[in-house]
C-alpha cells in the first residue's frame, strides 16, 4: 500500500469509528451510575430521524444536533422511568426501548426516505491539517469528530477528577452507601441515563447528519450493538472508548476497501467480523480478575430501593 | 419531594386480571394516538385520520382473531414465537440472559436446510427425514448456545452481549449461504435456497392450513412444564436464580447447571428453527425472520416464565404479528408499526403491574445530617 491509501483508510476509520464512540460514551456515563440500557440501537435511531427531520425541515444543523439530543434524552428518561423508580427489568426495559424507538424511527421516517438534507461539511482546522499525515487523518474532519474529540478527555476529567463525577461513581458502586452520605440515588440516575441518553443519540444523528445525508430505515445497522459492547470492552473509561471506536471503526473501513478492490471474500464474511472480534476480545477481557482491578461499577444493573438496601 | 413505591398488602383478585386488561387499553390508546398523527401527516383531514384510526384498529384484531383464516395464521406465526420464548425460559430462570434466541433460530434454520438439500438427501421415509431435522436444528442452536454457556461458565463473560454478537454473525452467515454457495439457480436470483424434498415437509391439518410443528410446541410446553414443577433440575435451577450464594451452599454446581441452561435454551430455539424450515417456508431465505427471537423475550417475560403462560402469550402476540401484516397491505403501514407496538405493550403491562402491585407516594425529602 501506498501511503495516500493508508492515510485515507485511517481518515475513513475516524469517520466510521465516531458514531460509535458517541453511543459508547453515552452509555458509560449511564452505566457508571449503575444502570444498564441495553437500548442503544433504538436511542441511536431515534437521534438519527429526529437530527435529520429538523435538519430538512430547517436547514438549521445546529438546531438538528440539539433536536436529536432531546430525542435521546426523552427516551432516556423513560427507561430512567420503568428502571429505577418502577424497578422493572433493566435488559427488559432496554430491549423495549430499542423496540419502540426502531418502530417511531421507522414509521417517523416513511416520509423521508429520498430526500436529502443539509449535512455537515468537513472543516480543515488552520494549522493543525497542515502536518503532513496527521494533518489530513485527524484534523480534516466536520466538527462532530472534533467534537467527539473534545468529549473524551472532558468526561474522563470529569468522571475521574471531579466532585459530581465522583458521586456519579458513588452511585454505580454503592447506591446505599451513596444514599447515607445524602446523595440522591434516583435523581443521579435519572440524570445520567438522560445525558447518556442524549450523547447516544448524538451518535445516530452523526449518522444521518454527516457519514451520509439521508435516512435509511434501520440505518444504525447493529451499530448500537456493538457500542453496548464496546462500554465492556471499553471497561468504563472514555479513553479506552475511543481505542475501541476506532478498532471498529477501522475493520469496518478495512472491509469496505477490500470490497472496493475486489476481493473474493464474501462481503456477508467481512460484516461478521466486528461480531466475532468483539467475541474474541470480551473472552479474553472478561475474567473475574480484571473486572476487579478496571472497577466495573458493582451495582450495574441492581434497581436500588431504600427499603431493601443492596 | 421523593417518590416511595410500597408494596401493596390484600391485593383482591380480580386485579390479575383487571391490570393487564386495563394495560393493553392503554397502549391501544397511545398507539391510536399515534396512529391518528401518522394519518394525518399523511394528507388527511383529522376527522378522516380518527375513522381511518378506527378501521385500522378493526382490521388488525378482527382478522387474526376473529375468523378462522385468520386465526390459522395466527397459529403459524405462534409456532417460531412459542419455540424460542420456551428456549429463553429455560436460561431466564437461572437469570441467564440468553438474548439469542433470533440467532439459534437462524442456526436451527441452517442446519434443518443443510439437512435437507445436502446430508440426508435420499431419504424418502418422511417421519425418519423429520426426526433428524429436528435433531439437527436441536444441534445447532444448542452448539450456538455453546460459545456464551462456556465463556460464562469459565471466563465469567457477560452472556448478554455474546449472544447478541452471535445474532448477526448467524444472520450474515446464512445470507452469505442464500446469497453464495447455496442460492437456489431456480430461483430468479432471489436470496433463497432449493425448495425442501417432500419427505423434509411437516404434516399439516385443517385441511392443510396449519402444519405440525403447533402440535410439537404444545407437547414441549407441557414437558417443560412437568420439568418446571415436579423435577428436581425445575427446583434447583430456580434456587440458582434466586440465591447463587444458597445454591452453592446446597451443593448445586452452578457451572453445570449454567452450560446445560444455555444449551437447552438454545436446543429449544434452534429447534423452532428447523420446525420454521419444515412447517412453512421449506426453503432457507434472507430475512425469514421478523424478529421472532426478539419478540419472545417479551413473550417470556410477560408470561412470567411459566410455559403454559407462553403459548397464550405467543397466540397473543402471533396475532399482533398478522395483524400488522395487515395493515401494512391495506394501510400501506410500515412494518415498524408492529415495534412500537410491542414496546408499549411490554411498557405497559409491565409498568402497569407495578403500579397497581405497589403504591407509588410522593413524600416530603427527609434531611440527610452530614
Amino acid at each position: 500500500m501506498d501511503s495516500s491509501i493508508i492515510t485515507t483508510t485511517l481518515q475513513a476509520t475516524i469517520r466510521a469509528g465516531t458514531p460509535l464512540l458517541f453511543t459508547v460514551l453515552g452509555d458509560i456515563f449511564t452505566e457508571r451510575s449503575g444502570v444498564m440500557n441495553l437500548g442503544l440501537e433504538g436511542l441511536m435511531l431515534v437521534g438519527a430521524i429526529s437530527g435529520f427531520v429538523v435538519s430538512y425541515s430547517t436547514g438549521n444543523l445546529f438546531l438538528a444536533v440539539i433536536a436529536a439530543m432531546v430525542a435521546g434524552a426523552v427516551l432516556g428518561l423513560v427507561h430512567a422511568f420503568f428502571t429505577v423508580t418502577l424497578r422493572i427489568n433493566q435488559v427488559v426495559s432496554g430491549l423495549a426501548i430499542t423496540m419502540l424507538g426502531t418502530g417511531i424511527s421507522g414509521l417517523w421516517g416513511k416520509g423521508y426516505i429520498g430526500v436529502v438534507a443539509a449535512q455537515f461539511k468537513p472543516l480543515e482546522l488552520p494549522v493543525l491539517s497542515k502536518i503532513p499525515f496527521i494533518g489530513p487523518v485527524l484534523f480534516s474532519h466536520d466538527i462532530l469528530v472534533y467534537l467527539s474529540y473534545l468529549l473524551v478527555p472532558l468526561m474522563w476529567f470529569y468522571i475521574y477528577k471531579t466532585k459530581p463525577g465522583m458521586v456519579l461513581r458513588a452511585v454505580g458502586e454503592s447506591p446505599s452507601a451513596a444514599d447515607a452520605r445524602g446523595i440522591n440515588v434516583f435523581m443521579t440516575r435519572y440524570l445520567y441515563t438522560m445525558v447518556g441518553g442524549a450523547i447516544t443519540a448524538l451518535g445516530g444523528a452523526y449518522l444521518s447528519l454527516a457519514y451520509t445525508s439521508m435516512w435509511i430505515e434501520n440505518m444504525t445497522a447493529g451499530r448500537g450493538w456493538i457500542g453496548i459492547a464496546l462500554v465492556l470492552f471499553a471497561t468504563w473509561d472514555p479513553v479506552k472508548a475511543m481505542l475501541g471506536a476506532y478498532l471498529f471503526g477501522g475493520v469496518t473501513a478495512l472491509g469496505l476497501r477490500m470490497q472496493a478492490a475486489g476481493t473474493t471474500i464474501s462481503s456477508h464474511i467481512l460484516m461478521m467480523l466486528p461480531y466475532i472480534l468483539t467475541v474474541t476480545v470480551l473472552f479474553f477481557t472478561s475474567t473475574e480478575k480484571i473486572k476487579l482491578k478496571v472497577g466495573a461499577p458493582a451495582a450495574l444493573g441492581v434497581p436500588y430501593s431504600r427499603e431493601e438496601k443492596t | 419531594m421523593r417518590l416511595r413505591i410500597e408494596k401493596r398488602k390484600d391485593m383482591p383478585f380480580y386485579m390479575n386480571i383487571v391490570v393487564p386488561v386495563v394495560s393493553i387499553v392503554f397502549s391501544l390508546f397511545v398507539m391510536g394516538i399515534i396512529l391518528l398523527i401518522f394519518f394525518q401527516r399523511s394528507g388527511m383531514s383529522w376527522s378522516e385520520a380518527f375513522s381511518e384510526t378506527f378501521s385500522a384498529y378493526g382490521e388488525m384484531f378482527s382478522w387474526p382473531f376473529g375468523n378462522i383464516y385468520g386465526i390459522y395464521q395466527t397459529l403459524l406465526k405462534m409456532v417460531p414465537l412459542a419455540f424460542v420464548g420456551l428456549g429463553l425460559s429455560f436460561a431466564y430462570r437461572m437469570k441467564i440472559w440468553n438474548i439469542g434466541g433470533e440467532g439459534q433460530l437462524y442456526m436451527g434454520a441452517f442446519a434443518a436446510t443443510w439437512g435437507a438439500l445436502f446430508l440426508f438427501k435420499g431419504i424418502e421415509n418422511s417421519f425418519l427425514m423429520i426426526t433428524l431435522l429436528l435433531f439437527m436444528g436441536a444441534l445447532f442452536g444448542a452448539l450456538w448456545a455453546a460459545i456464551p454457556a462456556f465463556m460464562k461458565a469459565f471466563a465469567k463473560t457477560d452472556e448478554i452481549v455474546v449472544t447478541l454478537m452471535l445474532n448477526y454473525v448467524a444472520i450474515f452467515w446464512v445470507d452469505y449461504l442464500v446469497y453464495g454457495p447455496w442460492k437456489d439457480p431456480q430461483g430468479y436470483n432471489f436470496p433463497l435456497t432449493a425448495e425442501f424434498p417432500e419427505a423434509a415437509k411437516l404434516p399439516t391439518m385443517f385441511d392443510g392450513e396449519v402444519h405440525a410443528g403447533i402440535i410439537m410446541v404444545i407437547i414441549l410446553a407441557i414437558i417443560l412444564q412437568y420439568v418446571y414443577s415436579r423435577t428436581s433440575w425445575g427446583f434447583n435451577s430456580a434456587i440458582v436464580g434466586d440465591n447463587q450464594r444458597a445454591a452453592k451452599y446446597a451443593g448445586i454446581n452452578i457451572g453445570f447447571y449454567t452450560i446445560v441452561a444455555l444449551l437447552v435454551s438454545g436446543a429449544i430455539a434452534g429447534m423452532g428453527g428447523a420446525v420454521q424450515m419444515m412447517g412453512i417456508q421449506h426453503r432457507l431465505q434472507h430475512g425469514f425472520s421478523p424478529g421472532y427471537g426478539y419478540t419472545a423475550i417479551i413473550i417470556a417475560w410477560l408470561a412470567k416464565l411459566n410455559p403454559i403462560a407462553i403459548l397464550l402469550v405467543s397466540f397473543l402476540f402471533g396475532g399482533l404479528l398478522v395483524g400488522n401484516e395487515q395493515l401494512q397491505m391495506f394501510y400501506r403501514l410500515p412494518l415498524a408499526l408492529i415495534f412500537i407496538f410491542q414496546g408499549l405493550v411490554l411498557f405497559s403491562l409491565l409498568g402497569g403491574e407495578t403500579i397497581f402491585n405497589y403504591r407509588i407516594r410522593f413524600v416530603k425529602e427527609r434531611v440527610v445530617e452530614e
